[in-house]
């Protein structure tokens, strides 16, 4: 009953689930930034796009070529070009954010390593250090999406498509499972609305976050249970953050603006560092 | 372990073309690489604080002002104190937000007496706008509740948001529009400082959610003709709700305002709505609107500030209708708060410089300064930078000439809800700013604001122009140190002493005079027309001043910045030299006047020629 249609189908499905990870999520990332700036000109511009873009993938050819003695793929620094192009937003004509958060992101997996091993998702790292330490220059997302239904949708679907085929649907259920229940218990707790605390869900940098960040295979643990209670974690710190946000506690303010971002670059590294230190522990190599 | 297993863990494990992992054999590097790269990093960590806190110094206190503004509110005898609207209960948890517009303030000379007068609105029922006289000799006394001006905040009728003046009769007496949230009312002066309610007769009885409108001659017969511009949706009735549904639907393309309306002047004292006829109904949040001619075809055009949205700029196509322009401003959506218009590098030439909102770690919307080369280009130039991009929470704002140096200042106010300091609404904002529309565009989903703040206590900014050096904000140098959360304000010659001095309302706090005191030294002129062909207002007249190589353009006004009229007299700086070679007025009628080499450090009162 299967037409030649159907057939190759299928076989192109089972391809992509054998392709290493990093191009389907270059895709939708790509997808992403070309209907973001079709629709919406989220860039705002193209100067920032090829200033991270370029910083990036030259960080990643210079300094791949100078310490590992071979050219890296450049995939990565594609990806981290891309989401930092979209999601910081320094004032009008102001650069240097863009590349330095990409030398930032790069040389990140260089320098903080761990056994061999970086330990940051590269624009993770580089987006929250910009955040903690340059709030006057760079805000998370100024210009959007326009706050619109079906582009949300596109974007979920092709999300969730891509996300099960690089086996890492997991961690984006468990986060997501979690935000929400932890927004139910936060708006019992505040009285705020409810609609308020799931909202966020719905906005783009949750779909960059769920997509793009915490489920960055090269930063995640092994296995299968330990990422479900990493992104699991990364939502309980998450929700931390919101609490004391909710509650105004001063002396955190720089967190509010990119809660998830910096709860995974609090939690992502800790959890990475405890893995590889196991792994070395159980099968010293 | 299975292959794939060990090429996610194995370090040296690496992709080859096919996709496939291949194991390769890397020889450990060189120690000194290792260093150098990790330096770099730890460099680059530090040029981004660097890089960072000199944004935050950026165009701070290296210019020397040359004068000085005293807060002589007190002084002058000018106490009045705004009043924000109560709200429908369903607002009540973000009542602050919604109810923190309505501070305006407007000038004109209500008694021909040359001594400009200053009307204040006031938005909560009960509570009265206050007209201002000016006394000439540097005191003021409210005069609206005799002239009928001040009791116009009532239920059912609506409140206050702004009011702009233009002798819409043509019988030599400033008339006036008051825009609400509630029906507009048009109040033509009798004379002897009495006012009547024409609103009914001139067929402008309309319910409109609005926060701006501008008199203007679209279609240049002489008689000013009307734009009103919608913010929430006019069936809302915010003491009334049918639904709590009234947000915008997005932060930034957002098209589900009040529809904007252009009201044509018939003559004999009657308007007639010809918004959908001539093309510019605007369903935007537009929040400001400004008219000249920016493309110098002799019609006056429509520039649009909207919240939520791109601006938008009307091209009048020879009065017949106007054209919705793509002319570089259509891409970039911000949070436009204020249409202020001035010639910003003395090139003849009428540009616009928008408001928007910026918050550090938030937003950085930018406010926009858009250099007209529509002649040659067809489009603007975005030339906001540091100190010009970053007003904070930034409303109203005017252009002009502060120093009599000959280049326009700028001067900004700004701040949103001064509620407690320590507790800011910015993070509760953000969890739905994000969002889906259909989330936030209704009011119950947003978080209770409660007594927070939203960038309140914002200190106004005072940009001096020091032409291709940029600019400069030296408010804190000049005196200007207040905190309040300002929303119009207005460039008005207050005593007759040839300098520009600065009215400010106040949402929910007191009004602020800052008398200007600039040493002698630089020259001035000024001009005051009277339109005989053209509106008696002389509204949308142009006024060229050239010197050498310097042409320096004005428009007279009919309502510019947020919620404010200027005075409608044309201030000019001269500088030292006092060089005033020739002026250059464009009529609307279209007629030319040239005035060759005009006495300086005077006012001039010019009566538009027959021909």
């Amino acid at each position: 009953m299967s037409s030649p249609s159907l057939i190759a189908s299928r076989a192109l499905w089972a391809r992509l689930g054998r392709l290493d990870p990093r191009y389907p999520v270059s895709f939708l990332i790509t997808l992403i930034l070309v209907l973001g700036e079709a629709r919406y000109g989220i860039l705002g511009g193209y100067a920032p796009l090829v200033t991270a873009l370029g910083v990036c993938t030259a960080t990643e050819l210079v300094l791949s070529r100078w310490l590992r003695g071979r050219v890296a793929n450049l995939q990565s620094a594609y990806i981290t070009g891309i989401s930092l192009a979209l999601l910081i937003k320094p004032p009008a004509h102001l650069l240097w954010p863009f590349a330095l958060g990409g030398f930032l992101a790069i040389a990140s997996k260089y320098v903080l390593q761990y056994r061999g091993r970086h330990l940051w998702n590269p624009s993770n790292f580089a987006i929250s250090l910009l955040v903690l330490v340059a709030p006057g220059s760079v805000a998370i997302l100024s210009r959007q999406w326009g706050n619109d239904l079906a582009t949300n949708a596109v974007i979920w679907c092709f999300g969730l498509l891509i996300a099960s085929r690089v086996r890492m649907l997991h961690v984006t259920v468990t986060y997501v499972g979690c935000f929400v229940a932890l927004a139910v218990a936060r708006s019992v707790i505040t009285g705020g609305p409810l609609l308020a605390e799931i909202a966020p869900l719905t906005g783009p940098m949750y779909q960059l976050f769920v997509f793009f960040m915490i489920t960055d295979p090269k930063t995640t643990v092994s296995s299968v249970r330990g990422r479900i209670s990493v992104a699991a974690a990364v939502a309980v710190a998450e929700a931390a953050i919101r609490l004391a946000g909710d509650f105004h506690v001063a002396a955190l303010n720089l967190l509010y603006p990119a809660p998830p971002i910096l709860a995974l670059a609090f939690v992502g590294p800790l959890a990475k560092a405890i893995d590889l230190y196991r792994e070395a522990r159980t099968s010293p190599l | 372990m299975t292959r794939a297993g060990h090429a996610d863990k194995c370090v040296t494990c690496v992709a080859d073309t096919a996709g496939d992992k291949v194991h390769a054999v890397i020889p450990p590097p060189r120690s000194w690489r290792r260093i150098a790269v990790a330096v770099s990093f730890l460099a680059a960590i530090v040029l981004v604080i660097f890089l960072n806190r000199r944004a935050d110094r950026a165009g701070g206190d290296d210019a020397v002002p040359q004068f000085h503004f005293t807060d002589v509110t007190a002084q002058v005898g000018i106490n009045f104190v705004h009043h924000g609207p109560t709200l429908d209960p369903k607002l009540d948890n973000i009542a602050p937000l919604i109810g923190s517009l309505g501070a305006a303030v407007s000038v004109t000379d209500v008694n021909n007496d040359g001594w400009p007068d200053l009307y204040f609105t006031n938005s909560r029922f009960g509570y009265p706008n206050a007209l201002y006289l000016n006394r000439g000799d540097g005191t003021f006394t409210d005069v609206a509740r005799a002239a009928g001006l001040a009791d116009v905040n009532r239920p059912g009728e609506g409140v206050s948001m702004g009011a702009v003046w233009g002798d819409f009769d043509n019988d030599g007496l400033e008339d006036v529009l008051i825009y609400k949230w509630g029906y507009l009312q048009l109040f033509k002066n009798m004379g002897n400082l009495h006012f009547k309610d024409v609103t009914a007769s001139a067929g402008l009885r309309q319910w409109m959610n609005a926060n701006g409108a501008v008199w203007l001659d679209y279609d240049r017969d002489g008689l000013l003709d009307l734009y009103v511009a919608g913010y929430y949706r006019s069936d809302i009735d915010f003491w009334h709700l049918k639904t709590t549904r009234i947000m915008e639907n997005s932060f930034e393309f957002a098209t589900n305002g009040g529809k904007n309306r252009l009201f044509h002047n018939l003559g004999h004292g009657r308007f007639e709505d010809v918004t959908d006829r001539m093309g510019v109904g605007s369903t935007r949040w537009t929040l400001a609107v400004a008219a000249a001619d920016f493309n110098g075809d002799g019609w006056p055009d429509l520039f649009l500030a909207n919240d939520y949205g791109p601006e938008e700029l009307y091209l009048n196509d020879h009065g017949r209708r106007f054209i919705l322009s793509r002319v570089g401003l259509e891409s970039d959506s911000k949070s436009g708060m204020s249409a202020t218009l001035g010639d910003v590098l003395n090139r003849g030439r009428v540009d616009a410089f928008v408001t928007n909102i910026s918050e550090r770690g938030y937003l950085f919307h930018g406010n926009n300064l858009r250099l007209n080369f529509l002649p040659e280009l067809g489009r603007f130039q975005q030339a906001a930078e540091g100190v010009v991009a970053d007003a904070g929470w930034a409303w109203g704002a005017q252009l002009g000439d502060l120093d009599n140096d000959g280049r326009n200042e700028l001067f900004i106010v700004n701040g949103y809800v001064s509620g407690d300091r320590d507790r800011s609404y910015w993070y509760a904002m953000s969890k739905v700013a994000g969002a889906n529309g259909n989330l936030f565009e209704d009011a119950r989903t947003w978080p209770a604001i409660g007594t927070a703040s939203l960038s309140g206590y914002e200190r106004s900014r005072v940009l001096v122009n020091r032409g291709l050096a940029g600019w400069s904000d030296v408010a804190s140098q000049v005196g200007v140190t207040d905190e309040y959360d300002g929303r119009a304000v207005v460039l008005v010659d207050l005593f007759n002493r040839g300098v520009l001095d600065v009215v400010v309302a106040n949402q929910k706090q007191p009004a602020l005079v800052y008398k200007n005191g600039v040493p002698p030294g630089n020259h001035w002129i000024a001009f005051k027309l009277v339109g005989t062909r053209s509106n008696r207002s002389a509204i949308g007249a142009e006024v060229t001043l050239e010197a050498g190589a310097v042409h320096q353009l004005q428009t007279v006004n009919g309502g510019m910045g947020f919620a404010s009229q200027n005075d409608r007299r044309l201030h000019f700086g001269l500088g030292p030299t006092g060089r005033a070679d020739r002026v250059v007025i464009r009529w609307p009628s279209g007629t030319v006047q040239t005035i060759e080499h005009p006495a300086v450090d005077r006012l001039h009162v010019v009566t538009e020629p027959d021909r």
